[in-house]
C-alpha cells in the first residue's frame, strides 16, 4: 500500500457553510475506493473564504491548495493524481504563495489553518506554549511590562492599552481575581475571533493563562456568543484536552501556578460585547451596562479585580511573550503597534481574513486583496468597524488603518471588520438601520440610547418619505446621543448615521424611490 | 450530551418534534444540575431551552428559589435575551442573518421571498408548527453571505432555492454542512 498522504480540509464554520464536511466525506470515500491511504486533517481556515472549501495536499514542495472544491470535483481530482500536487483546473499552487495569503503579516493567526486545532502536540510543534513557559519564570510586573512595551491595544474596538489594564489588576489587592475573555463578537463583518477559536484555540487558552500568571488570577471565563455553536464545541474540547495535558489546572505546565477556564454562552444580546454588560450577564443578570467608575479592573466580575480582554488581544499575548515586545512593536504605525486581523466581508469578490501591520490603506484591502465587489457592480461604500462604524465613500479609501487616522476621518477601526457595499445600497436606509439596531439592542439603562434610537428610526422614516426638513433633527439627536449616552452603543450609533449623511447626501435628499429591479435597470 | 449548549446546537434541533413537553420535575432536575455554577442563570436557561425548545414561565419560580434571586430578576433575564423563547419553536428553525454584511448581499430580498412565495413571516412560527424563521444579527460568516443557521447547520450564500426547500420541508444537501 502506498504511504499515507496528508489532506487538509477545514472544519472552520465558514468552510462548513459551503460544504467542507461533504467534501471531506467524498475525499475519504474516493480514497478508500481507490485503495489510496490518506490522512484527512480537519484544520482551521487559511482565511481565503471565497476559495472554501479549500483542500490542501501535503507534498515535498509544501502544501498545495485546491479550491473551491465541491463533492462532485473529488473524482476528477483523484483522476488528475492531485495527491502529488498535479495540474487540475482547481489547483491554486502552493497555499503560502497565493498572493492574498503571502502578502500578510500573520502573527496572531500564524497557526490558524496550518495546524490541527485540537492537537496539543501539533500546537507545541508550531511554537505553542513557549510564551507561557517563559511567563512562569518571570514576575507579574515583568510580564505586564512586556505587554505594555509591545504597544498592544485592545482589539475589541476601544483600543485601550492592554498593559495599563493589566497593571491596574496587578496592583489591586484581592483574594480572587478573574480573567474574562470577551468572545461576544457581535459586529457584523467580523469573524476573526471565531476563526481563531475554531482554528487555534490553544493560543487563546495560553494567552489567558499568561494573563492569569501575570496578575495573580486563577480563574478565567470565556464569554462566547451563542451564534457560534461550532466555536463552542471546539473550545469545550480544547479546554478538556488542555486540562488533561496539564496546561490548565492546579500546576499549569508543571509550574507552581494554578489556572482554569470555563466557557459561558451568551444569549443573543449585542450589548454583551460591552465589558460591564458582559460581566452582568456572566453574573446571571440582565446585561445592563454599569456606570464607570469603578473600573472592572478594580471591581469587575463578582466585584473582584478582573481583566476583560477581547479574543484577539489575549491570543496575541503568546506571540509577544515568545518573540519579545520589541519584535511586536516593530510592526505598525504611530501609536497603533503590531498587526490587525482585518476581516473583509459583505459584497466582496475575495473576502476573508487578512492580518496586516497597522497602516495598510482601505483601498489596498478592498481592491488588491478583495478584487472589487462580488456583484461586479461598482463600489459605493465600506462600513469599517462594525454596526457602530462609519460608512466611507471612495474618496476616503486612502485612509490608513490606524486608530488615530480613522478617528481623524470621524470613523473607527473597531474590531477590524470591513463590509463592502455596491452601488445598489441606499445609505439613508443604512442610517435608519443603525438606529433600528440600536433600538433593538440597547440595554435600556440610559435615555439617550433607549429613547434616542427609537426617535431616530421614526425621524429617518420621515426623511426617507421625503421630508428633508427633519435632517436637522437627526443631526441634533446624533449630537445628544454622542454626548450623553452611557456607553459606546448609544454613543457611537451616530457614527454610521452621520457618516452616511455627510458622505452620501444625495441618498437623504430625494423623493422616495423603491429599489425595484426595474428602477435599478433604469439607472 | 447534557452541556448547556444553546439553541443553535445541531443535536438539539435534530430532536425536532421529539422535544419533550414542559415538565416541572425534569425542569427542577435541570436547575439543580447547574445551580452550583457561579452566575448560573444563563447556563440553566440554555439547558432548559435545549431540553424543551423554550423556557416556560413555570421556570421562573423554580430558578428564583434555586438561585436565591427574585422572580422579577429571573423573568427579567429571560425576557432580556433574544435567544430564549417563550413558546415552543417549529420543527425546523431557520436563523437568518439580517446584519449589514448580509444586507449587502441581499438578505432582505430573501425575507420578502419567504413572505411572497411561501407566506412565511419572519420572527414567527408557521401555523402548522413546522417552521420557525428568526432574525439574527451576525453569524460570523460575513464573507459568504447571506448566511443562515438551518437546524443548527451554518449555510453560506443562502439563496431562494435553499429557502424553497426549507419551506417545502425538503432536505437540501447545502443544509448538511
Amino acid at each position: 500500500m502506498s504511504p499515507s498522504i496528508k489532506i487538509y480540509v477545514p472544519r472552520d464554520a465558514a468552510a462548513l457553510s459551503v460544504g467542507a464536511n461533504r467534501v471531506a466525506t467524498a475525499l475519504a470515500n474516493e480514497a478508500k475506493k481507490r485503495g489510496q491511504a490518506v490522512e484527512i486533517i480537519r484544520n482551521g481556515s487559511r482565511g481565503m473564504l471565497w476559495l472554501e472549501p479549500l483542500v490542501e495536499v501535503e507534498t515535498a514542495k509544501g502544501r498545495v491548495a485546491f479550491g473551491p472544491v465541491a463533492p462532485k470535483d473529488v473524482a476528477s481530482l483523484f483522476e488528475a493524481n492531485f495527491l502529488t500536487g498535479s495540474a487540475h483546473p482547481l489547483n491554486l499552487g502552493l497555499t503560502e504563495e497565493i498572493p492574498f495569503f503571502k502578502n500578510q503579516e500573520r502573527l496572531t493567526f500564524a497557526r490558524v489553518g496550518v495546524i490541527d486545532p485540537l492537537s496539543v502536540d501539533d500546537y507545541i510543534a508550531h511554537g505553542g506554549f513557549v510564551g507561557l513557559k517563559k511567563a512562569v519564570t518571570m514576575t507579574g510586573a515583568a510580564i505586564v511590562q512586556e505587554v505594555a512595551d509591545s504597544g498592544l491595544r485592545g482589539r475589541g474596538g476601544a483600543g485601550f492599552p492592554t498593559g495599563i489594564k493589566w497593571k491596574t489588576v496587578l496592583g489591586a489587592e484581592a483574594d480572587q481575581k478573574y480573567i474574562v475573555c470577551n468572545a461576544d463578537e457581535g459586529d457584523s463583518g467580523t469573524f476573526a475571533d471565531r476563526m481563531l477559536m475554531e482554528g487555534d484555540p490553544y493560543t487563546l487558552i495560553e494567552g489567558m493563562a499568561i494573563a492569569g500568571v501575570a496578575v495573580g488570577a486563577t480563574k478565567g471565563f470565556i464569554y462566547l456568543r451563542s451564534e457560534y455553536p461550532h466555536a463552542y464545541q471546539t473550545l469545550l474540547e480544547a479546554i478538556r484536552t488542555a486540562r488533561a495535558a496539564r496546561w490548565l489546572g492546579p500546576a499549569i505546565g508543571g509550574s507552581s501556578y494554578a489556572f482554569d477556564l470555563e466557557v459561558r454562552l451568551g444569549a443573543g444580546a449585542y450589548i454583551c460585547g460591552e465589558e460591564t454588560s458582559l460581566l452582568e450577564s456572566l453574573e446571571g443578570k440582565r446585561a445592563i451596562v454599569r456606570a464607570k467608575p469603578p473600573l472592572p479592573a478594580l471591581k469587575g466580575l463578582f466585584g473582584k479585580p478582573t481583566i476583560v480582554n477581547n479574543v484577539m488581544s489575549l491570543a496575541t499575548i503568546p506571540w509577544i511573550m515568545a518573540n519579545g515586545a520589541k519584535a511586536y512593536a516593530d510592526f505598525g504605525m504611530g501609536r497603533s503597534r503590531g498587526t490587525l486581523p482585518i476581516q473583509l466581508a459583505g459584497n466582496i469578490k475575495q473576502g476573508g481574513l487578512i492580518e496586516k501591520a497597522f497602516g495598510v490603506r482601505l483601498r489596498e484591502i478592498i481592491q488588491t486583496y478583495g478584487g472589487g465587489t462580488h456583484s461586479g457592480r461598482s463600489f459605493r461604500a465600506v462600513q469599517v468597524g462594525g454596526p457602530l462604524g462609519a460608512y466611507f465613500p471612495e474618496s476616503l479609501l486612502d485612509t490608513p488603518m490606524d486608530y488615530e487616522a480613522m478617528a481623524a476621518k470621524k470613523g473607527l477601526l473597531g474590531h477590524g471588520g470591513m463590509v463592502v457595499f455596491d452601488d445598489t445600497v441606499d445609505l439613508a436606509q443604512q442610517a435608519r438601520f443603525a438606529f433600528e439596531f440600536c433600538a433593538k439592542e440597547s440595554c435600556g439603562k440610559c435615555t439617550p440610547c433607549r429613547i434616542g434610537a427609537t426617535r431616530g428610526v421614526e425621524t429617518m422614516d420621515k426623511v426617507i418619505a421625503g421630508d428633508t426638513s427633519k435632517l436637522a433633527l437627526i443631526d441634533d439627536l446624533c449630537h445628544l446621543m454622542t454626548d450623553a449616552s452611557l456607553c459606546a452603543m448609544g454613543g457611537l450609533t451616530p457614527v454610521p448615521v452621520m457618516s452616511a449623511m455627510t458622505h452620501f447626501p444625495d441618498d437623504f435628499n430625494r423623493a422616495p424611490k423603491r429599489m425595484t429591479p426595474e428602477n435599478l435597470a433604469a439607472e | 450530551m447534557t452541556v448547556p449548549n444553546g439553541q443553535n446546537n445541531a443535536e438539539w434541533h435534530k430532536k425536532g418534534v421529539g422535544l419533550m413537553s414542559w415538565d416541572d420535575a425534569v425542569a427542577s432536575s435541570i436547575v439543580n444540575e447547574y445551580k452550583h455554577l457561579a452566575g448560573a442563570t444563563l447556563p440553566i436557561l440554555h439547558a432548559l431551552q435545549e431540553n424543551f425548545g423554550y423556557v416556560d414561565k413555570r421556570a421562573v419560580p423554580l430558578i428564583a428559589d434555586a438561585l436565591n434571586m427574585s422572580k422579577a430578576e429571573i423573568f427579567g433575564a429571560i425576557t432580556f435575551y433574544h435567544d430564549f423563547r417563550h413558546e415552543p419553536a417549529g420543527q425546523t428553525v431557520v436563523k437568518l442573518c439580517r446584519a449589514e454584511a448580509c444586507q449587502s448581499m441581499g438578505c432582505e430580498s430573501l425575507v420578502t421571498h419567504l413572505k411572497d412565495a411561501h407566506g412565511v413571516e419572519i420572527n414567527a412560527t408557521t401555523p402548522d408548527g413546522r417552521l420557525t424563521v428568526e432574525t439574527v444579527y451576525c453569524l460570523g460568516n460575513c464573507a459568504l453571505g447571506p448566511a443562515a443557521l438551518i437546524n443548527g447547520a451554518l449555510v453560506g450564500r443562502v439563496d431562494e432555492e435553499v429557502l424553497d426547500a426549507v419551506c417545502k420541508g425538503q432536505s437540501h444537501d447545502r443544509m448538511a454542512g
